[in-house]
């Protein structure tokens, strides 16, 4: 039975139809796909960036300046949208400011969440007012905050490549005293790591990242590539070779994926994108359930309390 | 023995925040092996202590070194083992994984597969590679902190220094990590510095006790130091030390036990 046919048993059939076709339209894919091949570099390029990113985010307990960090990349762009100066640019600006802002002001966790939730309606209102102001098409600001298909043409390409090589080489460089920072900080300072420095060059790179997430996803859904992937990752392994090489694998899959779909419908990418990333998540979560009631702790506590009691 | 081999030293040593001296004079020279405790109330100097010795805090006089050499931020003849924390069962780190950054944490870079043999010898050297694979958090607090021991020997160090690593465990896991902590100078001959406000566990290994306390400090074996007239002297006001059972207990002048579990909480 046909998608089509399912949805038209609950809702009348003209309306179903006009929905499904809306959604999912696979005529003249082969033509999309040529006109989509720098959208699909993005995105690649930008699984890559953002399941890496992800997994220190989740380390460092950022989900909440993540999103905070979007909203002020949004005002970036809006505002560079309606100076008629380059969107990406706009939005790099706006969160670099607003990651280095949290990172000064906001060491300790309760300090960070109160400056992002004074920070976040501020960046949204600024764009707001940028877009009310904006005279242009309609597409271009709903695109900001939901994601467009051909967002990056050719010339925004090879800026777009170089800020994701920017960070991925950062994040290599930083990558085991970064992990130690993160995971265990006090013994990671007490070892001469600098934690403080390492969480400000940290911050730089996540708001590189946020900027080139929201050219793509756009800034509402820019955590579903940020965060979803990794926290997916983290369910199903604790390997610290894996849950990166996961990361990037499942934010790869939800961003190509998300723009291949997309491709069929002429709704926003964002629904596709976050969709799929949910349902990798959800799956994750199942079998990383499943692992820990069959007892992924589980272990021989009988042989070292036996070693204990010999030393 | 040479005093340049001292594992740690201490001379006329000084700490002040601005006009508040928190302790000054203090001459001590910790030999390799030996298991020196650190007590105190809150705020009379401990974790200062300790910070001076990691070379994260200046001296404001007097002099400390280290095998000889003055303190510095991420020398690897110091081990350090912190207070047991929470830590998130999904936090992917593996009690393998956190070895290893005691091992090669400060480099910079992703890092090779080198280490494996020396994290697998340092995780059976405590017992641990029973759970060397289990994440972090699904571990007790009393495995947590067998995993950090082997995380601060990883250097091999001349000098452990242990801040509060009992608190928060029951009495079984406090004698454990004790025990543990003892066996390990025995057989590497590391000298350890431990601070704790709770002095039975340790007493059974301690060599010597540096009492510091607002009105001064006392350095010797505990039998001397823990007497009601050298704390009543140290605290200015009458303070009682019972033995009960091998046990000390000290009455008066130290209340701020309470008050340290509420901040273990936080």
């Amino acid at each position: 039975m046909s998608a089509p046919a399912l949805l038209a048993g609950v809702l009348p059939a003209e309306v179903a139809d006009d929905w499904w076709t809306r959604i999912f339209d696979f005529s003249d894919y082969g033509a999309l796909l040529a006109l989509v091949h720098n959208s699909l570099l993005a995105g690649l390029v930008l699984g890559l960036v953002g399941g890496l990113v992800g997994v220190f985010v989740m380390q460092r307990d950022l989900a909440f300046a993540v999103h905070g960090i979007s909203e002020l990349s949004f005002a970036g762009a809006a505002a560079a949208l309606l100076l008629s100066i380059d969107v990406m640019l706009g939005a790099v600006l706006g969160s670099v400011v607003a990651a280095l802002v949290i990172g000064l002001l906001g060491t300790r966790a309760r300090d960070r969440n109160s400056i992002i939730g004074v920070l976040m309606p501020f960046g949204l209102g600024l764009g707001v007012l940028f877009l009310a102001l904006y005279p242009g098409r309609a597409a271009n600001k709903f695109g900001l905050l939901t994601g467009q298909i051909v967002a990056v043409d050719s010339t925004r390409l090879s800026l777009f490549l170089v800020i994701a090589a920017v960070v991925v080489a950062g994040l290599v460089a930083i990558w085991r005293p970064l992990t130690f920072a993160s995971v265990d900080p006090d013994v990671a300072a007490a070892r001469g790591v600098p934690t403080r420095a390492l969480g400000l060059g940290f911050m730089l790179l996540l708001g590189l990242a946020v900027a080139l997430a929201v050219q793509v996803v756009g800034a509402l859904l820019v955590l579903s590539l940020l965060i979803t992937p990794a926290a997916a990752a983290t369910r199903v392994s604790a390997s610290p070779v894996a849950v990166p090489l996961l990361s990037v694998a499942f934010a790869v899959t939800s961003a190509v994926g998300g723009i291949l779909l997309a491709l069929g419908g002429s709704v926003p990418i964002s629904p596709y994108v976050t969709t799929v990333s949910f349902v990798i998540y959800v799956v994750c979560r199942i079998v990383g359930d499943a692992r820990t009631r069959r007892g992924w702790a589980r272990r021989a506590a009988a042989a070292s309390e036996a070693e204990v009691a010999a030393a | 023995m040479s005093t340049a081999a001292a594992p740690l030293e201490l001379e006329r040593a000084r700490l002040a925040y601005g006009k508040r001296v928190v302790w000054s004079d203090v001459d001590l020279t910790v030999r390799p092996g030996e298991f020196l405790t650190v007590l105190g109330p809150n705020g009379s100097g401990k974790t200062s202590l300790l910070r001076a010795i990691l070379g994260l805090t200046p001296l404001s006089g007097g002099r400390l070194t280290i095998m000889g050499a003055p303190p510095r931020r991420g020398s690897r003849a110091v081990g350090y083992i912190p207070q047991q924390r929470l830590i998130d069962p999904s936090t992917p780190v593996r009690a393998r994984d956190l070895v290893r950054l005691g091992l090669d944490g400060d480099r910079w870079g992703i890092g090779g597969r080198r280490t494996r043999e020396r994290v697998d010898a340092l995780l059976a050297a405590v017992g641990a590679t029973a759970y060397a694979d289990v994440p972090l958090g699904m571990l007790s607090g009393g495995e947590q902190q067998r995993v950090r021991i082997a995380q601060a020997l990883g250097t091999e160090p001349a000098l452990l220094l242990c801040d509060e690593p009992l608190l928060s465990l029951d009495l079984k896991h406090q004698h454990e990590v004790t025990a543990l902590i003892h066996a390990m100078r025995r057989e590497r001959g590391t000298a350890v510095v431990f601070v704790t406000h709770e002095i039975n566990p340790v007493l059974p290994y301690t060599d010597r006790v540096l009492y510091l306390a607002p009105g001064g400090h006392a350095i010797g074996a505990p039998d001397d130091v823990l007497t009601s007239a050298q704390l009543s002297a140290l605290y200015g006001t009458p303070v009682d030390v019972l033995h009960s059972q091998g046990r000390v207990v000290i009455v008066g002048g130290d209340d701020e036990h309470v008050h340290h579990v509420e901040e273990a909480q936080e």
